[in-house]
Order: structure tokens, then sequence, then C-alpha cells
């Protein structure tokens, strides 16, 4: 499978990394194609996740979404990666291949601030819609800060890695 | 046959029973609580055992659970509420005609439990106030009967005037609540 | 003319609290809106502050109908990222209680699809033995619902005698609750009739939708990860798939009804070819250490120590791994950099994904089978919304 891949997608493949099923990075403009190719020719019709990543301390801080795809015809499980830095965080959309795919992007843009270029709603679906900041990404703490009832040196914390 | 009920204080004589107006219907309102289930997560399917067979809620007089506002006497808020949530919260309570009580059932809707997030309100009280609160994640169903019991203490020595009280004003002010 | 009415998040008859903003004309319903988020506690922010055991504990609040589910799949994908093989008797373990919960999620459907058409004596029946299933999680982990169970590497305790007793008492008095419940609604005229023929969805739209499980089979697909990717010994269980054909409200219901027979005859198996065996691997980095020997050797107490302060050893690394839940393919994918906590950890929860379809379920029919078609897809908010 990881050959027929890498020789298919050869120039768009920016890396093949080694983990529990193939995985590949990929550039982010050739998302669509090589999803739509994977759909038509390898029978790979089923996106079974996509989600975001934020790795601040790559340098340029990155943004990357991943695509689990599964082929339920030869029961091919593959990983695709692709990404941004969050200067510029565009992205297409798979709206157009997977339905699966609108509220998983929508989730994606809550929580990272990756915009889809495409996606038909791209609005918030799980935070508030008057919430100011993407909260998954790194610099963003777990609390909103807001209470006053707690004191940190009373939990023995000052900073939580 | 014996008492399911005990009776108010009051006077027997031959053929009367003298009491106050305010313990009569004191017995009244605390044999017959109509719960407004605000199930959000986890600890409604364990309301939802306590209504089963097994543990039986409606023994209690809470046989109709009303999902009406205007027909509920207790809030009975059970789960996680998310800072999303908090206006439909305040609007049902508004929605209820006193005298109304809350029970916070969880330790989400009392504190905001083990999710001390960005999204979650933590303890339902910073919006409405709560009358008897039931910790436990989720608590058992003997706990959520014991919490009904305790609101049926508070049912039973409310005075007459209390919801018209300067104090309870002053309650629902500071609440933002009219 | 056409009337906009609010489906809100507080209603009686959406089980979870998620908004709908419907517009209908008379009962037919000509566009849906969704809206969630009601109850979204940020999990996944959450499991980047936690080291991996008290991760457990958040796993079990997302599909809570079926806990030990969520808990045992979490630690299967620990131990994937960390290279562990548990033995045999603890992946026979793992099936029966994950059989159980499977049972457990797809009562509360089919009782509460029945409360929704009107029949609530069912309800009442089939919660009876929701209560002794919780009773025999309280003989392996102490809890009822949100149950935190097993370990990473097995089990915390032995089945105890008391266990083998309950669940053997449970699978005699289930079977005939079932067949009792069965005979109430399965062909029951009032309930066939509201049921067939409502939020029917094609294979193909629910292929492109990202539908697993009893809603994916209903549709015609069987699409099973115990069959297709089989962990925890699955593949030494003989089980059918049942599959339906229109995956409208009925089919959906005779599914998980059918799945239910199918637990009761996987939990059967596995309790008559159980294998001897420690409960647990030999894992001390990863698996607190029997209390007396924490009280008597140097190692035992270390191992305590840097277990209960996160500190084990994860290599670095990503992985993705799913178990068939009650409502489909849960899936945890895990990035680990090497400290205590993931680096990130997204679930893949099926009722968020099912839930998309819900709009292009119900445009075009009545709205009560708009609400017989929310029941039915068994969407559990706390999934939903993570």
């Amino acid at each position: 499978m990881i050959e027929q891949f890498q020789a298919t997608f050869s120039d768009h493949i920016i890396a093949v990394e080694a983990s529990d099923m193939p995985t590949f990075v990929i550039r982010k403009e050739s998302v669509l194609p090589v999803l739509t190719q994977l759909f038509k020719e390898f029978k790979v019709q089923f996106l079974t996740d996509l989600c975001g990543i934020h790795y601040p301390d790559a340098t340029p801080p990155m943004l990357g979404v991943v695509y689990h795809l599964h082929a339920l015809t030869t029961n091919t499980r593959i990983r695709i990666k692709a990404f941004t830095p969050v200067s510029e965080p565009h992205f297409p959309s798979v709206v157009s291949l997977f339905s699966a795919a609108n509220w998983m992007e929508r989730e994606t843009y809550d929580f990272f601030g990756i915009i889809f270029d495409g996606h038909p709603n791209l609005k918030r679906i799980l935070n508030e819609d008057g919430m100011t900041y993407f909260p998954m990404r790194k610099e963003y703490p777990l609390e909103e800060g807001t209470r006053t009832d707690k004191d940190d040196a009373q939990f023995g914390r000052e900073k939580i890695t | 046959m014996s008492n399911l009920v005990q009776a108010p204080e009051g006077v027997t004589g031959q053929g009367f029973f003298l009491t106050s107006v305010e313990k009569a219907v004191a017995l009244a309102r605390k044999n017959s609580i109509w719960p407004l289930p605000f199930a959000t997560s986890c600890c409604g399917i364990e309301f939802m055992a306590t209504m089963g067979s097994h543990y039986d809620f409606s023994r209690f007089g809470s046989e109709r659970p009303s999902f009406s506002p205007r027909q509920a006497d207790l809030l009975m808020v059970m789960g996680t509420v998310a800072k999303k949530l908090g206006p439909v919260l305040v609007q049902v309570y508004q929605q209820m005609a006193e005298p109304r009580w809350v029970l916070s059932m969880g330790a989400c809707a009392s504190s905001g439990g083990i999710f001390d997030t960005y999204s979650v309100l933590q303890g339902i009280d910073k919006v409405i106030p709560v009358d008897v609160y039931v910790p436990g994640c989720p608590p058992r169903p003997e706990q959520v009967i014991d919490g009904l019991m305790k609101i049926q203490d508070l049912v039973a020595n409310e005075s007459l005037r209390r919801r018209h009280s300067p104090e309870y004003k002053a309650l629902l002010a500071g609440y933002g609540i009219e | 003319m056409s009337v906009t009415l609010n489906l809100g998040p507080t209603h009686p008859a959406t089980h979870g609290v998620f908004q709908n903003i419907i517009e209908i004309d008379g009962e037919t319903i000509l566009s849906a809106d969704s809206t969630i988020g009601y109850i979204h506690r940020a999990f996944e922010k959450l499991a980047e502050h936690r080291p991996y055991y008290q991760i457990t504990p958040i796993t079990d609040r997302l599909n809570y109908c079926s806990s030990p589910i969520n808990n045992l799949g979490w630690h299967m994908t620990v131990e994937k990222l960390l290279g562990v093989t548990v033995p045999k008797r603890v992946d026979y373990m793992r099936v029966i209680i994950m059989e159980l919960a499977r049972i457990s999620d797809h009562l509360i459907c089919n009782s509460i699809l029945g409360v929704d058409t009107g029949a609530f004596s069912g309800f009442l029946y089939l919660f009876q033995h929701r209560e002794k299933i919780y009773e025999i999680y309280e003989e392996v982990c102490g809890a009822r619902l949100t149950t935190n169970i097993g370990r990473i590497g097995g089990f915390e305790r032995d089945f105890n005698d008391t266990f083998y007793i309950k669940i053997n008492e449970f699978l005699d008095e289930f079977s005939e609750a079932l067949t009792e419940f069965e005979s109430l609604l399965t062909r029951n005229r009032i309930f066939m009739d509201r049921t067939i023929g409502a939020g029917g969805i094609s294979a193909e739209r629910a292929l492109n939708y990202g539908f697993t499980g009893p809603n994916l089979r209903a549709a015609g697909v069987d699409y099973d990860v115990r069959v297709m990717n089989p962990y925890s010994s699955y593949e030494d269980f003989e089980f059918e798939i049942p599959v339906g054909t229109n995956g409208d409200c009925y089919d959906r219901y005779m599914v998980r009804n059918v799945e239910m027979w199918q637990s009761i005859s996987i939990i059967k198996q596995a309790l008559a070819k159980m294998p001897e065996g420690p409960y647990h691997a030999d894992v001390p980095e990863f698996y607190l250490p029997p209390k007396q020997d924490v009280y008597q050797y140097m190692e035992a107490l270390i191992y305590h120590f840097k277990i209960v302060m996160g500190e084990i050893p994860v290599p670095v690394g990503e992985v993705y791994h799913s178990v068939e839940g009650g409502n489909g393919e849960v899936g945890f994918y895990l990035v680990s950099d090497g400290g205590r906590s993931p680096f990130r950890l997204h679930f893949r929860r099926p009722s968020f994904i099912n839930y998309q379809a819900y709009p292009e379920l119900i445009v075009g029919g009545l709205l009560s089978d708009a609400i017989l078609t929310l029941s039915s897809l068994n969407i559990i908010a706390g999934e939903l919304d993570a």
C-alpha cells in the first residue's frame, strides 16, 4: 500500500512517517486532488476522522490538519497530514467529497482557527459564537481566568506543563 | 391503618382538627413536589435510574415530572451546565411560578465538578439561587432521594410570606432576576 | 406559510441538550438547522493537562451510557502506543465488560424509543436490568455509571465469585426480560406504523456522512470494527452482524435488539472458555504494584511513586485506535511527545458525526417522525460535544 501510494502521488508527498498505519505528509494545496484521486481510484471512500493540531515550537509555528481515511472494501487505513504556518491559516475544504467533513471542519475551525475555503457554513460549533480566541491553541490556558475564588498558590501550582 | 404521612402539630378534638393554614399548606406542598428534570449529562442517567422502579422517586409525591416550567415546583439541574447553556437555565428558572426550589445534582452543577475549563459554568449558583446541593459524580440514587427529602424539609418549614419578604427580593436582585 | 419552531436545548423529547430550529408547514418539515455545544466540556484541552491515568475518568463522560467501552478503548490506545501486550485472560475479561456495556447502551436507546412513541412500560421493565448491570460493574470497579474501570495493562482486580454469580443470574433473567420487551414492541401495530419509513437513509449517503455502528448497519452496510479490525481477541468469538435494509427507525431498533442477543451470546462464550492467567500485564512501569509490595520493596515503592505522580515513560509517537462503541466507531487519536500528558488527544465521537445528517434525515417528514429519528439515532450529549 505504501509503495503504491508513494508511486502514484510522489510529487505531492513531503514525508512518510513510521507509525501504526501508513502516514503521509503532503502539501496543503495537494489535499483536495490527492483525496479525490484516492476516493475515485483507490476506493478510499470513508472519512474516519479529521482533526487539527498545533505545533507552536516549530519554525515557523505550524497548524496542521490530520485526515484519517479508511477503504472499507480493502480494509486499509491511511493517515494524511498537511500543515500550514499559523500566519496563513487557510486550508482547502473536503466537504465536496465527504459530507462527514462538514462538522469536523467546523470543529477544527472552532478549536484552532483554521479557515477552510469552500466550506458552506464555517462558523463556531461547540463554543459560543462570541468567543474571540481559538482555545485549543497551545498558548491559551485551560481555565478561563475569570474565577476569583481559586488561589493558585494553595493548589501548589504556578504554571502547569 | 397507620398514617403514611405524619400529621402536623395541632389540636385534635371530637370531629375536628385545628392547625394553622401554614402547616396544612406545607403538608400538602411537601408531599406533592413536581420536579422539572433539567438533565444535561451523566447525572441525567442516574436520575432516570432514580425514577425507575428500583429506587422509585414517585413515592415521595413526585409522580409527575413536568417538563413545562409553568407547572413545576422543583428545578433539578442534573449535569454539567456550560456557559452557553447558562442563559437558557436562567430563562427556565424565570418561567417557573413561585414557590419554586432548586436542587443541584452532581458535582458539575454544584461547582463545575472535574471540568475546570474555559467553557463550563463553575456551579449553577453563579446564575440562579440554589436550595440543596447533592454532591457526587454521579450521586447514587439514594443520595438524590436524600436531597429530595431535604427539599421536603425546606418546603415544610417555609413561611407563606417568604417569597414576598425583602430578603428574598434582595437575593433575586443579586442574581439579576426580577 | 411556514412557522419557525425552536426545538430548544431543553425539551422533553430531546434526550440531551441540543437545539434544532426547524421551519414547518403544518406538520411537514421544510428545513432544519442544528446547534450544539450546550454541554461542551473541553475534553481535548483537559486531556493535554492530565497524566495518562487521569484521562480515564474523562473518557467515562463521553458516552456515559456505556462508559466501560470508552475506558477500555482508551487503555488499549495507550497500550498500543507503549507496545504492551496483555494476557489472554485480560482480553476475555475486557470483552465481557464491553459487551455488558453495549447491552446497557442499547437498553436505554430502545426503551426510550418506546417512551417516545408512548409506550412507557418497556422502559420500566428494562431499567430494572440496568440496575443488575450496575451491580456487576460494582463488583469489578466499585462504581455504577462512570466506571473508570480497568488499568493500563489489565484490570485492578480479578473477577470474584460474586461477579460470576451475578452475571449468570443476569444472563438468565435478562433473556426472559428481553423476550418480554420484544413482545411489547417488535410486532406492535402502532410502533411499526410509527417507525417504519421514518428517518430513512440510504447506504451511500450514510457512508458519505461517516455513519458507523447500528445506524450504518441499519442502512445495509455490515461494517463492525470488532470484525474488520479485531481488538482484544474478538476474533475468537462467533457472532453475527445484524444488517437492515432501509435505515429507518424500525431497522435501527431491530439492529440494536439483535445486537443485544448477540452480546448475550458473546458473554456466554467468553465465560465458558475464559483462560486462566494473570489479570494484568507485567508492566511495572505503568501498572500500580500491589500495596504490600509497596511497603516492603524499594522498586515497588519507586514505581508506585512515579506512576501516581504521572512520570511514566511514554515513547514519542502517534497512534489511532478505535473500538466498536454503542453508537459506532469510537476512535482515539493520541499524539505523544514523551511528556507526562498527551501532546494532542482527539476523540472520534460517533454521535457527533451521526448528528450531522439529522437535517437531511428529517426534511420532508413529519414533526413527530423527527422526534423519533432523533431518539433512534441515539445521540448522547456527552459524546456529541466532548
